[in-house]
């Protein structure tokens, strides 16, 4: 039998084993199973080693009292709470530093990289000057020189240098008076929201009116009319339900009142001007990335100088700027860590600092702090690539 | 069947026989790289610091001396790695380092649940706080409402919460990694007070930039026994750490001193003949050579020429022996008999 079948070969179906598609799904299959059992075999020999040393394991640790202060805190906290509220304690300071960053990195590095293609040759220059310093220099010493250099010699609480009775500086910290919402302040947000509201139906409006008819509308001045008078007169007409909390000379401190402390001021300030630098570069070469017959076209269209900007070459830019803009967002939440350099109580100091220190369980607050920074950066990438997708070129 | 039943015992072999290694790893280990690795701080004058050459000198440094002593009967033969206060227990946990001996305080936390063995207690302490001058404060009372220097990963900040809840004032902490920063934060007035365990703010008031501006005041909040560490899980080599700082201890109450004790080798006391390994058990139990003890008074001395030579009136901190006297002088150091 078996001879006949090799002499009449049938043309076929190769063995289910050749076949690519099993084939290569085997070996994918093997290659999961491999890494599946790696990172399992990682974490039992963890787990075995810990407890062959008599290092506890959990995080039972999260629901216990912590026992120590914290010097700024967004939510209530004070030594009894948990090692679960330092974990957030830690987590909002970081989060306040990153975006509070972002926000005045992408100012300045809008302002930064128009001006460094300025025709005006000292603002150029400045700007060039300002990029290439602050680029170059680490970030870790920048840190450290507003801090220890900038922060640091200022006058102590009793001499503190005093602007208009209201704001105190002193080597503490910026003391300022916090506001104080007394009954009715809820109308005038109230108000905030509708005239917000207001300002973005009036828009739509006059967008549609000049699409229809080419009359144009001065929507920005309506928009900061209605954004800012609304709520004014409501304050007013509610006979001002507001009062300030203001910062008094105690024994050692200041008391009262609201403080930037200035550790989060050198992070906050290092932070921004180093990304700064880097997205001034990356709108600059957004920027020279459209070619000039754009520029060139919009001017025979008739357009002035600034819309041509606005309405011509900045969306264009964005393209190329968006992308880049993405990361640097992302390197600047990152280096947000470097604050356990000068004692930012961020999550790093904190929670990866002083609770695993005090915890000992090194392996479960690590791994926190790095999925906290691995679910922020893919926050931002995520919501960047939205953005990125919406403003693309739509082709006609 | 056969086959199956061969591998089976020769896995379940290599799983003892590696559990048995773990037992007398350290010292196969540092006997094999022929030097001690030992963890001390990052910088503290009397305890553990480093000159500009590099060569680290203190009590806590001692230790670590008088350990490669009565291994390798060479007190020279350990590499030292500064650590921070936060990273200390890791480099220990992970093998990094063979022993700590970094001011640390012994609790019942890090005793029970970091795997760590406290091998003794080399310096009693109890936290403090120091003050400028200027401030007029006198007692520790007057501090509510201050704000308080503190190094990260520390029982200090325990303590220090605990203080003031206790006694229901507030506080500011401004927590930093290192003590130079805390130094320097409080030299620049960045806090009030700078708060420690009472012998590193006599060792950090020298680094200010005026010492005698500073003030430490009298209250201890806190009971610190400052000891060396080793890693849970290995017996033999916690027991060496533990009996190193026993000899020093022993040969202070005996009177043998690195200046004497080759006097004392022909001594008829039992006592030291057995310190000195010529009767007794000698180093057979620890697994050592026999002149062990010997070795340890003659290269680092015994503990009062020790804390004399490192915190004491040989040295710019001046620390009275106070608690840390030995028991039969009123202090607290005491160690088991060497028989």
């Amino acid at each position: 039998m078996a001879d006949e079948q090799r002499v009449v070969p049938e043309p076929a179906k190769a063995a289910f084993w050749r076949r690519p598609a099993v084939r290569s799904l085997f070996f994918q299959m093997l290659l999961i199973a491999g890494i599946v059992f790696f990172g399992y075999t990682i974490f039992q020999n963890t787990l075995h080693n810990m407890q062959q040393r008599g290092i506890s394991t959990g995080f039972g640790f999260l629901n216990s009292e912590a026992g120590f202060g914290i010097l700024m805190t967004l939510i209530p906290f004070d030594e009894t709470y948990t090692y679960g509220r330092t974990f957030l304690v830690g987590l909002l300071n970081t989060l306040l530093v990153a975006s509070l960053g972002i926000i005045f990195a992408t100012i300045i590095g809008f302002i930064m990289g128009v001006s460094r293609l300025s025709r005006n040759w000292i603002i150029s220059r400045l700007a060039t000057v300002y990029i290439e310093v602050f680029r170059n220099i680490p970030l870790l010493l920048q840190i450290m020189f507003w801090y220890f250099a900038v922060l640091r010699p200022l006058p102590g609480p009793r001499q503190s240098m005093i602007f208009n009775d209201t704001l105190f500086l002193n080597n503490r910290g910026l003391y300022m008076p916090s506001p104080i919402y007394e009954q009715g302040f809820w109308l005038v947000v109230v108000a905030l929201l509708v005239a917000i509201a207001a300002a973005v139906l009036v828009a739509r409006w006059a967008h549609q009116r000049q699409e229809a008819t080419g009359q144009p509308f001065h929507t920005v001045y309506a928009a900061i009319g209605l954004v800012l008078g609304l709520p004014l007169l409501t304050f007013l007409m509610m006979g001002s339900p507001l009062s300030w909390d203001m910062p008094v000379l105690q024994r050692f401190n200041m008391g009262g009142g609201m403080v930037v402390i200035p550790e989060l001021a050198a992070l906050l300030v290092a932070l921004s001007i180093y990304t700064g630098t880097f997205i001034a570069e990356a709108v600059r070469s957004g920027i020279l990335a459209v070619s000039h017959g754009q520029t060139e076209a919009a001017h025979a269209l008739g357009l002035r100088p600034g819309p041509t900007l606005r309405l011509v070459i900045i969306p264009q830019a964005l393209r190329v700027i968006i992308p880049q803009l993405t990361s640097q967002y992302l390197n600047l939440t990152k280096n947000s860590s470097l604050a356990t350099a000068i004692g930012y109580p961020d999550l790093v100091a904190v929670f990866a600092g002083t609770t695993l220190n005090q915890t000992g369980q090194a392996v479960e607050v690590i791994a926190m702090t790095m999925a906290v920074y691995l679910a922020i950066s893919l926050s931002i990438s995520l919501f960047m690539n939205w953005y990125n997708k919406r403003i693309q070129l739509v082709e006609r | 069947m056969k086959k199956i039943h061969v591998i089976a015992s020769a896995v379940a072999l290599t799983a003892v026989m590696s559990s048995n290694a773990f037992a007398g790893a350290t010292l196969d280990g540092v006997k094999k790289k022929g030097f001690v690795q030992c963890g001390v701080s990052t910088g503290l004058p009397g305890f553990s610091s480093a000159d500009e050459k590099g060569n680290w000198s203190g009590l806590d440094v001692d230790v670590c001396r008088a350990v490669a002593a009565a291994v390798f009967g060479d007190a020279g033969k350990v590499k030292y790695t500064p650590l921070t206060a936060k990273e200390r227990f890791t480099a220990l946990q992970s093998g990094e380092i063979d022993m700590l001996s970094r001011n640390t305080t012994w609790t019942l936390t890090r005793d029970s649940s970091l795997g760590l063995n406290f091998a003794g207690v080399n310096y009693y302490d109890g936290q403090g706080f120091m003050v400028t001058k200027k401030l007029g404060v006198k007692s520790a009372l007057e501090l509510d409402g201050a704000s308080f220097c503190i190094q990260a990963g520390t029982t200090t900040e325990l303590n220090l919460a605990d203080y003031f809840r206790a006694n229901d004032m507030s506080y500011t902490p401004v927590t930093f990694d290192s003590s130079d920063e805390t130094v320097k934060a409080f030299d620049s007035g960045r806090c009030d007070a700078l708060t420690s365990d009472q012998s590193q703010l006599y060792a950090l008031r020298i680094k200010l930039g005026n010492p005698d501006g500073a003030l430490v005041l009298p209250e201890v909040i806190s009971k610190e026994p400052l000891g060396p560490v080793t890693a849970q899980g290995d017996e033999e080599w916690y027991k060496i750490v533990r009996w190193s700082l026993f000899a020093m201890l022993n040969a202070e109450e005996l009177g043998v001193s690195s200046a004497n004790v080759e006097q004392m080798m022909s001594s008829s006391d039992p006592n030291i003949r057995r310190l000195l390994g010529q009767e007794g058990i000698k180093g057979g139990g620890l697994g050592l050579a026999d002149d062990w003890a010997t070795n340890i008074i003659k290269q680092v001395g015994n503990y009062g020429e020790a804390f004399e030579r490192n915190v004491g009136q040989g040295s710019a901190l001046k620390i009275a022996r106070g608690q840390n006297a030995l028991w039969n002088k009123g202090g607290l150091q005491y160690a088991p008999p060497i028989r």
